[in-house]
Formats: structure tokens, C-alpha cells, sequence
């Protein structure tokens, strides 16, 4: 199993406002959530990659992430232009295949 | 209906709300070597066909709406996978990016479905209200929004295509394993060819640098330099740069470290055993040993850029991650790789 860096995500979950409604397990690409006792707990929170569908589709608010796209490219071209990391995809750019 | 340009369009099906166009469920020939050039970044950024609605089958009011993006690449996957089924394609105006990078910048999201609904008037061409959305769409679509800014219910759908009759079979679940991102040598591999390409055009800039500073040395600029070192130079770069894309993607998982700069500097160690075992058989192909050092600088610097900038193909690293590790990847890089042309540049006077 391919790993990337631990101890980095942004992701942040409130039990609170959580009605377990299992949204956030339909759209994680990597099984970070599980249901327990109808609660979204966080299980593999180093498997995060910080796209954001959990917290986007989260109907309660009980989610959040600074999302973004995990690329090194997008991270020089935003530092370059002095902005935020930007993908150059649809530009000049080897990604988004 | 069928063109030069759209021989995938093979009929029409006339509608409440218009003829909508019939695709093929199979893909020609022309289809597969348009994937291909694609791979390979040929005219990969205007690979896109007409956002709008689409038929597969002899759908009616009560058939499945499924919403792609209109890269043809994620089209033709889509329609691929949808022999023997009647539905609908809703494709959306993602400017021709794939579904996943496209709902990470936002195109491929809640704004473009509700506009392309409304647009198509999906409304008067079926009578419930499901759109079935790939689940890798997500990070762009905010389901709960759609539904009050469309009345349509959002019901995100497998990763691969390929599972779409078992999910449709299942009454429109996804298991975990459907849900699950992988990333195995084969989604690796395909990846390669673009990255070649996108690297090649900055390697052989600098390898025609370094082709023509090789005349450079005591006394006149010579020719006889560029040829006996300067084609050396050249190609050792662009062998470095060809290690760099090719190397971590198929290696990954075998390569130490988690960061993708460190994968990419043992990726190195490949081209460096060609390196020594040049300089040790043919020890005339090198200035002096200022210059074999001064490899031994670019070679790792060049295929641990060149792996670093492979997470933006990768399926699994963060935004927090890659800044992370570019922290502390790129000063090494660039200490390294001006040792290296110190060293480099050294070897052309002593």
C-alpha cells in the first residue's frame, strides 16, 4: 500500500455537528472514515489527501479541510506567480492525465 | 448523424426535449489512437467533444443519467462500459480536463451540472430526478446544493467505470472496494509517456547548453570538444531526465522514502551504475574527473525534480504533504545541482 507523508493533513472533523449520515464515506477515495455508533470517526486520517469531497458534501458542516491538489508543479508555478498553488493543467502543465 | 469528426455519434433518439444524439458503445480504432496521442500530449489539451446531452441504447424517461466530463478520454471510458445499458450521458463543460482533476478546480462541479441540466432541459427528457455522478467528481460537487438548486438527487457512483453494471446491478450502491482509489503499475505506467514528453522539452534545451559549453576550455573555442565531450553531455542529461520520468512511475513502490524527491533521487541510482561503468570502460568520453563528479550532482538532482513533480500524477499525495517535503527537496536540489555545475564548469579550465 502507497503511503505519502504522515502527521500533514489539514482535516478536521466535529463529532458535535455530525448526524451520521455516511456522506463523507461515500466520497473519501481512501477509506478515511468509518461509521461508529452513527458518527463519522476518523480511522486513517494519514491516508487523507486533502480533495476536499468530504467536507464539500458534508451537509452539517462537520468537516473541514484546506483542500487542494497534492502538486508539486501547481505549488511552484503559484510560488513563481506569487500565488496560490495553481494547477497549470489546461496550460502547459504534465499532469492531469 | 455521423461525421468525420464524430463517427462515435451513430443515431439519434427524438425527445420532449429535442433529438438527442446516439453514441457507440464500442470504440474504433480512432478512438483508441486518439487515447494514445493523448498519452503522449499530442493536442491532449483540445481532446474534448460538445458538452451536452448524450444517448446510449434506446433510453426512455426512466433511464439513468450518468454526468462525465468532456474530455474525450473520460467520455470514451464512460461509454465503453455502458454495452447493453439505456441511459443518458450528461456531459459537462470541464474545458476538456478528466473528471477528477476538473473537480479540482471547480469545473467539473455544482455551478456547470445545474447550468447543463437546465441547459439540456433534463427535466422534460426523464421523469425522476437521480443523476449518477462519479465519485471522483466529488471534490468539485456539492450534492445537497444540487438538489435544492436543481430538484436533482446527486448519487455518487464507482471510481472505475468499469464497475457501473455492478453498481446498476446493485441497486446503485458502491461497495468499499469500488469507492477506493488505487494506484497500481499499470495506472502508473500510462502516466509515463506524458511525463517524457513534458520533461524532454526542457532537457534537450539544456542539453544543447551543455553540447555547446563543452567547446568551451583553454585557448579557442573548439569543435573537436563538442564532439568528443559535448554529445556526451548531452545525452547523459537527457537519460537523466528520461530516468526521472520513467523511474518513479514504475517503481514507486519499491523506491525508499514516502516523499517523492527522495524516490526520485535512489530512482537515480540507475543511470549513476551507467555512469561509472561509462567513465570506468571508456574513461576518454570524460574531460577529467571534475566532470564524472560533477554527473554524479545532476543525475540525482534531475530525477528527484522530475519524481517530485510526479504527485501532481499521483493518486494519493496531499496539498499539506507536497509542501511539505518541497521544503526541504527543493534547496537540495538546487545546492546539488549547483555543485554540480561548479565542479562542471571547473572541469572545462583545470
Amino acid at each position: 500500500m502507497l503511503r505519502y507523508l504522515p502527521n500533514v493533513t489539514t482535516l478536521e472533523l466535529s463529532a458535535e455537528k455530525c448526524n451520521g449520515c455516511g456522506i463523507c464515506l461515500q466520497v473519501c477515495p481512501h477509506a478515511v472514515f468509518s461509521l461508529e455508533n452513527k458518527k463519522a470517526k476518523i480511522v486513517d486520517r494519514d491516508a487523507c489527501m486533502e480533495c476536499g469531497a468530504c467536507a464539500l458534501n458534508c451537509p452539517q458542516g462537520a468537516l473541514a479541510v484546506s483542500a487542494g491538489v497534492g502538486c508539486a508543479q501547481a505549488v511552484l508555478i503559484g510560488a513563481i506567480r506569487g500565488k496560490e498553488p495553481s494547477c497549470g493543467c489546461g496550460e502547459d502543465s504534465s499532469c492531469c492525465g | 448523424m455521423a461525421s468525420q469528426e464524430t463517427p462515435w455519434i451513430i443515431g439519434k433518439v427524438i425527445t420532449g426535449g429535442g433529438d438527442i444524439p446516439v453514441v457507440d458503445t464500442k470504440l474504433l480504432l480512432a478512438d483508441k489512437l486518439g487515447s494514445w496521442k493523448a498519452r503522449w500530449g499530442i493536442r491532449r489539451m483540445n481532446y474534448r467533444i460538445v458538452p451536452r446531452l448524450y444517448a446510449v441504447g434506446r433510453p426512455s424517461e426512466t433511464s439513468p443519467v450518468f454526468v462525465t466530463a468532456n474530455y474525450k478520454m473520460s467520455f470514451d471510458r464512460l461509454r465503453s462500459q455502458l454495452d447493453g445499458i439505456d441511459g443518458w450521458i450528461l456531459v459537462l463543460d470541464t474545458k476538456g480536463i478528466n473528471v477528477w482533476c476538473a473537480a479540482g478546480k471547480g469545473t467539473f462541479g455544482t455551478d456547470e451540472i445545474v447550468r447543463r441540466v437546465n441547459a439540456v432541459g433534463l427535466h422534460k427528457i426523464v421523469n425522476h430526478r437521480r443523476l449518477i455522478v462519479p465519485q471522483l467528481g466529488a471534490p468539485g460537487v456539492c450534492a445537497h446544493l444540487v438538489k435544492e438548486r436543481s430538484d436533482f438527487h446527486v448519487f455518487y457512483g464507482p471510481v472505475r467505470a468499469k464497475d457501473i453494471k455492478t453498481y446498476l446491478q446493485s441497486g446503485m450502491k458502491t461497495t468499499p472496494q469500488m469507492r477506493r482509489v488505487t494506484f497500481t503499475f499499470a495506472e502508473r505506467i500510462v502516466l509515463a509517456p506524458v511525463d517524457i514528453v513534458g520533461s524532454l522539452k526542457y532537457a534537450l534545451f539544456i542539453s544543447a547548453c551543455l553540447l555547446l559549453l563543452s567547446g568551451l576550455g583553454s585557448g579557442l573555442y573548439s569543435l573537436d570538444r563538442v564532439a568528443a565531450y559535448g554529445i556526451v553531455n548531452a545525452i547523459l542529461l537527457l537519460v537523466a531526465a528520461l530516468g526521472g520520468a520513467v523511474l518513479p512511475a514504475a517503481l514507486l513502490p519499491w523506491l525508499p522514502g514516502r516523499a517523492f524527491s527522495v524516490k526520485g533521487a535512489w530512482a537515480s541510482l540507475l543511470p549513476i551504475l551507467g555512469l561509472i561503468l561509462l567513465a570506468w570502460q571508456s574513461p576518454g568520453a570524460f574531460r577529467n574527473w571534475y566532470s564524472v563528479t560533477a554527473w554524479l550532482c545532476f543525475i540525482p538532482a534531475v530525477t528527484s525534480f522530475i519524481g517530485m513533480n510526479f504527485t501532481g500524477s499521483s493518486t494519493y499525495t496531499s496539498l499539506s504533504g507536497v509542501k511539505k517535503e518541497m521544503k526541504f527537496a527543493v534547496p537540495t536540489q538546487i545546492s546539488v545541482a549547483a555543485l554540480g555545475l561548479i565542479l562542471w564548469t571547473t572541469g572545462l579550465f583545470v
